[in-house]
């Protein structure tokens, strides 16, 4: 989830790949791209706040929700960032520093948060410890109870435990790798100079890892923030952070000035936290020198070791899986009144049947339909765009410099600031898309091009010039160079950045609950109307909703391990 | 056939080659040897077509090369680090130069595992490159360069990257190779064993330009100039001047010096000379000689297998020798050095 670059220096050797010149006619797409659907709404929300804050309209804003959203968003996100600490540190060292059974597997476990829409987590997590949830059923039907006694879902903790599944595998990942990298006989020498193994920790492992400590803290500090779908579907009305107070504002109240106030505010928060992120990231002060050999690897031998490696193991399977077993398993359950559990298969033949004969709820199988429709659309975009943008930030310069961050700015801003920007902008004259098919691609675009960009630009970027000169002499014309070098090799990595894409559009929930059309709905937003209507049987199509999701996205995974594995 | 004439080549504004000329003739391995930084590998490039040189011809047959883009020279490069397609198995490695001249399928198929036994990796056709070892790779690359047949093959330190014991026997093999194949070729290295093992002729590059040119024999016996003297491991370096030129005489630092072997050029009367003393043919003297001679003490002997190297400090001077009979750590010796042992160096 770090997309750090580490850039292959050519020098001047690199004569053959340089091409000289601007590549004005790659940056022309992308560029108009970002200017036409980030600038100019985000703009537009910038001026609908500055307008509301000069006008009278703002008297009766209600300043006691913003006051309450602001520090319940700060708060949350610290109580989170240090929980999520406190569950990654342990299993980041246990992943760095030992050898073990299932480790693979496990780590594969870890990429599951990164790909999963927010959408199925709260459904998984409804499903384990919701009041029709697997343990609540348990409960009940073994005690005899009339009334689910385990009460989660719409507090603070079901907030606070999402955010944890959420963001422990980035703490693993960005300080298990650095941890992993660590020579360790840095700590040796520390042990025969006569440090106790808590002092080496103290004095050389510590220090050494603080910069990723530090920066994984803002990583999921800043997700903690702008967390909007785990916030609304498992917080419940009581909980409002400034991403779901700008929901309630703009769908609810219909507040759109306050909204706009509440974006700028939203947006001044989160680009202050990228910045010092990028600007923590960008210090590495501590070189540090790769491990030479593999044996580092300690194997589990005394128990406490046992404890220690068996407590992670247990911890990350339960925390990882627990949720989604429970959702998959839940879509097949019918819990009768009485507290029986039965099998069934009546939630998913239901996804296909309208039950209620209103022009605003589709069958749930079209809202797959769209999400798949939309997807397409957002691949089809997001990589002929991120194709360009890499190909020209392929050649480095002070201007791709800018360019770089400049494509990266959408991944700083909130989804639902950019939900709101396109209502405000898009659904108007002089550019009215308000009944366009291409509104919800093109948000889904914005969100996924910097991820695109991220995925094939490296690969571009790390292709060797000795390669290209290797076939020139060889034979090869430059055209023939770039057909049999550059584009073989690029191919793997678009088709990754297309799959990435894909299920980024199937899972994104914080524009899309703004843009799409009530008669047009995805499969997330489905999911959301359904899990907010009474009745065991919208419930159960949620599940199974939520199931299906998961599993296109399961699937999206295997296959990018398995173009990456190549 | 190759000829390369006054190459000069400027790199961040620092000369790199001056006027470097040198050729290859039909089947001759030339083995271009220099420190690393001496623009060895610069050189290469501009001969393979993939830098220009800022002035300065390289001709084939006789015909400037200048006009003739990179993939049309029909030489073969192996890399430094081989550069072998990631993308591709080892047997479409080795086709891609035969599929770039546009041969028929069946034939790509046949001379791809002609070259892959020449190298012995044909089991390995099916593999990925990623999962060879380096010597592997090595093979490989090799295999990809004679595939095509090309004019000219040149090898950028082929074995940098590996070591020890595989460098000595992939040495042998590589050196069969190239005798066999009569396609004449440019090995670059900064290693003098590895050049005296593989050159028919050894081209020593030193500040841009070419030090000293001729056999690996020549060369051994009569470096050029201190520098090549030295690069080549010579120790036994003594500045000072002309005295007398028949018998050629040289004073020094430490007294007088004969020099059998003569100056070449003209006359060098009062001009200062650098004289190398050969680390063999010394004898113990029992009195101090009037010249040719060198009293120290002795600093460390180590034991060769064959003989005995005995460093000597003399003067503040230290001077390496080999010889039959160990001395004693710090005992003081008195020698006398052979005239034919003393060459004088410009």
């Amino acid at each position: 989830m770090t997309f750090g670059l580490r850039r292959r220096e050519n020098g001047a050797l690199g004569a053959v790949s340089q091409r000289a010149g601007l590549p004005v006619w790659l940056w022309a797409a992308p560029l108009l791209f970002l200017g036409l659907f980030f600038f100019y709404p985000l703009s537009a929300v910038l001026r609908l706040a500055g307008e509301a804050a000069l006008a009278e309209g703002l008297k009766g804003a209600p300043w006691s929700r913003l006051g309450g959203a602001l520090w319940f968003t700060f708060w949350q996100a610290c109580v989170s960032t240090l929980l999520t600490l406190l569950a990654g540190l342990p299993a980041a060292f246990v992943f760095a520093r030992y050898r073990f059974r299932g480790k693979r597997l496990l780590s594969a476990l870890l990429t599951i948060p990164f790909i999963l829409p927010t959408v199925v987590a709260a459904a998984g997590f409804n499903a384990l410890l919701g009041p029709r949830g697997w343990l609540n059923g348990l409960l009940m039907s073994a005690f005899g109870l009339n009334y689910p006694p385990v009460r989660i879902i719409n507090t603070v903790s079901a907030i606070l435990l999402a955010h944890i599944f959420y963001n422990t595998s980035v703490v693993i990942r960005v300080v298990g790798s650095v941890w992993a990298q660590l020579d360790n006989r840095l700590e040796q020498a520390a042990r025969s100079l006569g440090a106790s193994s808590w002092r080496t920790f103290l004095e050389v492992t510590l220090p050494l890892l603080r910069p990723s400590v530090l920066a994984a803290s803002l990583l999921v500090f800043l997700f903690d923030f702008t967390s909007f779908g785990v916030v609304l579907l498992l917080g419940g009305p009581r909980f409002t952070t400034l991403e779901v107070e700008i929901y309630l504002q703009t769908m609810q109240f219909l507040n759109l000035p306050f909204s706009g106030l509440l974006s700028v505010l939203q947006l001044a928060c989160t680009l202050s936290i990228t910045t010092l992120y990028l600007w923590l990231n960008r210090r590495q002060p501590v070189p540090l020198s790769p491990r030479l050999s593999p044996d580092g690897l300690w194997s589990v031998r005394r128990w406490r070791q046992r404890l220690l490696v068996g407590g992670v193991i247990v911890g990350i399977t339960f925390l990882l899986l627990l949720p989604l077993v429970a959702l998959a398993l839940r879509s097949f359950l019918v819990i009768s009144p009485e507290g029986d559990l039965s099998l069934t298969l009546a939630y998913y033949r239901e996804l296909f049947i309208n039950r209620r004969q209103t022009f605003f709820y589709v069958p749930p199988m079209v809202a797959l339909r769209n999400s798949l429709a939309y997807g397409a659309a957002t691949v089809t975009i997001s990589l002929a765009l991120g194709l360009l943008a890499a190909s020209a930030l392929n050649r480095r310069g002070r201007f791709e410099r800018w360019m770089d961050a400049i494509l990266m700015l959408p991944l700083g801003t909130s989804a639902v600031t950019l939900g709101l920007g396109f209502l405000v902008v898009f659904t108007r004259p002089p550019v009215d898309l308000r009944s366009s098919p291409w509104l919800v691609p093109i948000a889904h675009s914005l969100v996924a091009l910097p991820f695109v960009v991220r995925t094939i630009q490296p690969v571009l970027a790390s292709i060797p010039s000795a390669l290209r000169q290797a076939a020139a002499v060889l034979g090869a014309s430059p055209w023939r160079v770039r057909r049999e070098i550059d584009w073989p090799i690029a191919t793997r990595a678009a088709l990754a950045g297309a799959i990435f894409s894909f299920t980024i559009s199937l899972g994104e929930f914080g524009a899309t609950s703004f843009l799409a059309r009530p008669e047009y709905p995805t499969l997330p937003v489905a999911i959301f109307r359904f899990l907010a209507q009474p009745g065991d049987l919208n419930y159960g199509q949620a599940m199974a909703m939520a199931s299906l999701l998961m599993f296109i996205c399961g699937l999206s995974v295997l296959v990018i391990e398995n173009i990456e594995r190549k | 056939m190759l000829e390369v004439r006054d190459i000069h080549k400027t790199y961040e504004r620092r000369p790199l080659l001056q006027g470097v000329s040198f050729s290859v003739s039909t089947g001759e391995t030339v083995c271009l040897l220099g420190a690393s930084g001496s623009g060895k590998s610069t050189l290469l490039r501009i001969i393979a077509g993939l830098e220009q040189p800022d002035q300065g011809q390289v001709l084939w047959d006789g015909e400037d090369l200048a006009a003739i883009p990179v993939h049309y020279r029909r030489f073969g490069l192996m890399f430094q680090d081989y550069a072998l397609f990631p993308h591709r198995s080892v047997a479409e490695n080795v086709a891609f130069g035969l599929r770039m001249q546009g041969l028929p399928r069946e034939e790509i198929r046949v001379r791809v595992l002609a070259a892959l036994s020449q190298v012995d990796m044909e089991s390995f056709a099916a593999r990925r490159v990623t999962e060879l070892s380096g010597g592997e790779q090595q093979r490989v690359a090799l295999a990809r360069a004679l595939a095509p047949r090309p004019n000219l093959l040149m090898l950028d330190e082929p074995l940098g990257a590996l070591d020890r014991t595989l460098r000595t026997q992939l040495l042998d093999e590589l050196r069969k190779l190239l005798h066999h194949s009569g396609i004449p070729a440019i090995y670059v290295t900064h290693d003098q064993e590895e050049a005296f093992a593989i050159a028919d002729r050894l081209v020593m590059l030193h500040d841009g330009r070419v030090e000293q040119d001729g056999s690996p024999l020549e060369v051994y016996a009569r470096p050029a100039s201190a520098w090549a003297a030295r690069f080549l491991g010579f120790v036994n370096l003594l500045s000072g001047w002309v005295v007398s030129l028949d018998p050629l005489r040289v004073e020094t630092p430490l007294g007088h010096w004969l020099v059998g072997d003569a100056c070449s050029g003209a006359d060098r009367s009062g001009k200062p000379v650098t004289l190398l003393i050969k680390p063999y043919g010394i004898v113990p003297a029992a009195t101090r000689a009037e010249c040719n001679y060198l009293e120290g003490i002795v600093q460390d002997v180590i034991f060769r297998g064959e003989d005995f190297r005995v460093d000597i400090l003399a003067q503040g001077m230290e001077f390496q020798f080999f010889v039959d009979q160990p001395f004693q750590v710090g005992q003081m010796v008195r020698l006398n050095i052979d005239p034919q042992a003393v060459l004088c160096l410009d």
